[in-house]
């Protein structure tokens, strides 16, 4: 079976995330890696290779600038078989819209069966990539799965909604997504660190996937940030020890001055 | 003036009653142009209300060919209502399934989308479209953004609006969607309805008081204070992990996001993950045994001391008060 998972090489979410002057999210200057939410989806799609055990390969996929070739090879240490970054600087700044198209078009290339992808990026959140590869594709989506199972041709996940837990069922090909509550993800192990150094990480550029430079990038993207503001920091308020029971008192007098009670 | 559509969350859609983000909508819609609430399935209980918030067509979709699916039928038969329609904009609640609609919907549409805004606007000069703000990294930018192709998809959260009556026409129109077997490939074999808890909505909350690792599991304390002030209840990443309470409560990144009068974290030490969740809040109280958790470097009032008997005091004197 061919397992491609899509992961995002993001800013670090605990470092100090930017806009650069065009607007668009700083992903040079503060430090990058895999995003959290895409280990969880490396990790499910290796329990599912784990447990066909046979001849399976999973690939592991990424669209981004330089650097984003850290996050395919922390995913290599992990344990994925082989990497495809796909590299062109006319894909900065490129829409969500845009980089499905790039990400589509990589998958045709690579082939599938299956296409795991995590929840949504760490940086922009949006969470739309799944459902828009599988349109994009013409395959099922099973999305925002807390547990993933195959069953011979058949997909099957959990999925804990609003309103309801439910089971959604699909036939391969499909595309599926995972949440953070799927399973921790494994540290890559020294042995796969070492191993990861001979595996295949190939760079494709938008012309390798004929994919014409005017659909993507900033130029083209189907929507624009206008104006960014850092939100003013919080200003500490007043903090007081619990003393004898004081703080119940104090924390009840604080609601009430501010009419919550 | 051009319509507007708005999908009317399904889950909005119980006991005979709208909930309060598709008012929201409906409120936001009116802004940029005529509201045309979306309904799969039966309207009849549902019109009177949505025409009270401005709705001056509500389409209806039968149900036959889109709740047995998961989100690919809504994305298609919004996409025929576009062409049906050429709306100024759709508005759709975010959520897990709203904003895989919308992605859908804008790859069907090859239009431009934005997901969870904090509040919409007609962009200036009116014919522009619509400006929409989101709070982006954590909470610590805030940003405004425009469509710029196609027609504007914007997915918005709750509470991005005070619901406002405006008398609309409310014509019920059956909208006949052709929905293709391609839609159909995704099946939800079954479902569990959530066990409600009787206390407010998460995500609509006025108040919302949440628990964390501090807890040590124990959520008695902190469902006990919720109630004596009317409140919702949320948990931390790590109360959830740890299988404390259900993924539904979860606060932050990877759970609801929530922007209530007042946040009381209870236990809870503050990792960005979970301030992405919560730092909108108006007020934010917190409690918890650790001086130094950054928590208290976001909060309007600390309290350093135990949840545990903390908040069973402070919820015996509440109850007091109120006599």
């Amino acid at each position: 079976m061919n397992i491609v998972v899509c992961v995002k090489y993001v800013p670090d979410s605990t470092a100090d995330r930017r806009f650069e002057s065009d607007n668009t999210v700083d992903r040079v200057g503060v430090d990058g890696l895999l995003s959290e939410l895409d280990e969880y989806a490396v990790e499910q799609a290796l329990q599912l290779k784990e447990k066909l055990g046979d001849d399976s390969t999973l690939t592991v996929l990424t669209v981004g600038p330089d650097g984003a070739t850290d996050a395919v090879r922390k995913a290599l240490q992990m344990g994925a078989d082989k990497g495809v970054h796909v590299a062109d600087e006319a894909i900065a700044g490129s829409c969500a819209l845009s980089t499905s198209l790039v990400l589509a078009e990589a998958l045709k290339k690579t082939g599938f069966d299956l296409v795991v992808c995590g929840m949504a990026s760490t940086d922009g959140s949006m969470g739309v990539i799944p459902s828009m590869l599988a349109e994009r594709l013409d395959v099922p989506a099973a999305t925002l799965g807390s547990s993933v199972e195959l069953d011979g041709e058949t997909l099957r996940i959990r999925r804990d909604g609003d309103a309801a837990t439910e089971t959604i069922e699909a036939t391969l090909p499909l595309v599926c997504s995972v949440t953070d509550q799927s399973g921790e993800a494994r540290y890559p192990s020294f042995k796969g660190i070492m191993a990861a150094k001979k595996k295949p990480l190939e760079t494709w550029s938008l012309a390798d996937l004929g994919v014409d430079a005017e659909l993507v990038g900033l130029s083209a993207a189907s929507s624009v940030v206008e104006a960014t503001e850092a939100r003013p920091p919080r200003t500490a308020g007043q903090v007081v020890p619990d003393e004898d029971g004081s703080g119940a008192h104090a924390l009840v007098e604080f609601l009430a001055s501010k009419k919550f009670i | 003036m051009s319509e507007v559509l708005v999908l009317v969350d399904s889950n909005s859609l119980v006991d005979g009653k709208v909930s309060k983000p598709t008012l929201e909508l409906l409120t936001i819609a009116r802004r940029l142009g005529e509201p045309s609430a979306v309904v799969v399935g039966d309207a009849s209980a549902f019109a009177e209300t949505l025409a009270a918030y401005g709705a001056e067509k509500i389409y209806t979709v039968d149900d036959a060919d889109v709740t047995p699916y998961l989100v690919a039928p809504k994305a298609t038969v919004l996409a025929q209502l576009v062409e049906k329609t050429s709306p100024a904009a759709v508005l759709i609640p975010s959520g897990g399934e709203g904003k895989e609609i919308a992605g859908r919907l804008a790859v069907k549409l090859d239009s431009g989308l934005i997901t969870d805004a904090v509040d919409v606007q007609a962009g200036p000069d009116g014919g522009a479209g619509p400006v929409a703000t989101q709070s982006v990294f954590a909470g610590s930018y805030t940003v405004q953004s425009k469509v710029t192709k196609g027609t504007p998809i914007i997915t918005v959260k709750p509470n991005s609006a005070a619901p406002e009556q405006a008398a609309g026409a409310g014509a019920v129109e059956e909208f006949a969607a052709t929905v293709p077997e391609s839609a159909k490939t995704a099946t939800i074999t079954a479902s569990e309805p959530r066990a409600a808890s009787g206390r407010p909505e998460l995500t609509e909350a006025a108040i919302v008081v949440s628990g964390g690792r501090g807890t040590g599991g124990n959520f008695e304390a902190v469902e006990g204070f919720a109630d004596s002030i009317g409140a919702a209840v949320g948990a931390s990443r790590a109360a959830v992990d740890s299988g404390w309470m259900p993924h539904a409560f979860q606060v932050g990144q990877t759970g609801k996001t929530v922007s209530p009068q007042l946040y009381v974290a209870n236990g809870i030490s503050g990792a960005i993950q979970h301030r992405a969740g919560m730092q909108t809040s108006k007020t934010i109280v917190a409690v918890n045994k650790d001086d130094e958790a950054p928590i208290f470097e976001l909060v309007d009032f600390g309290v350093v001391g135990d949840l545990q008997t903390v908040l069973p005091a402070a919820t015996a004197e509440i109850t007091q008060r109120k006599g």
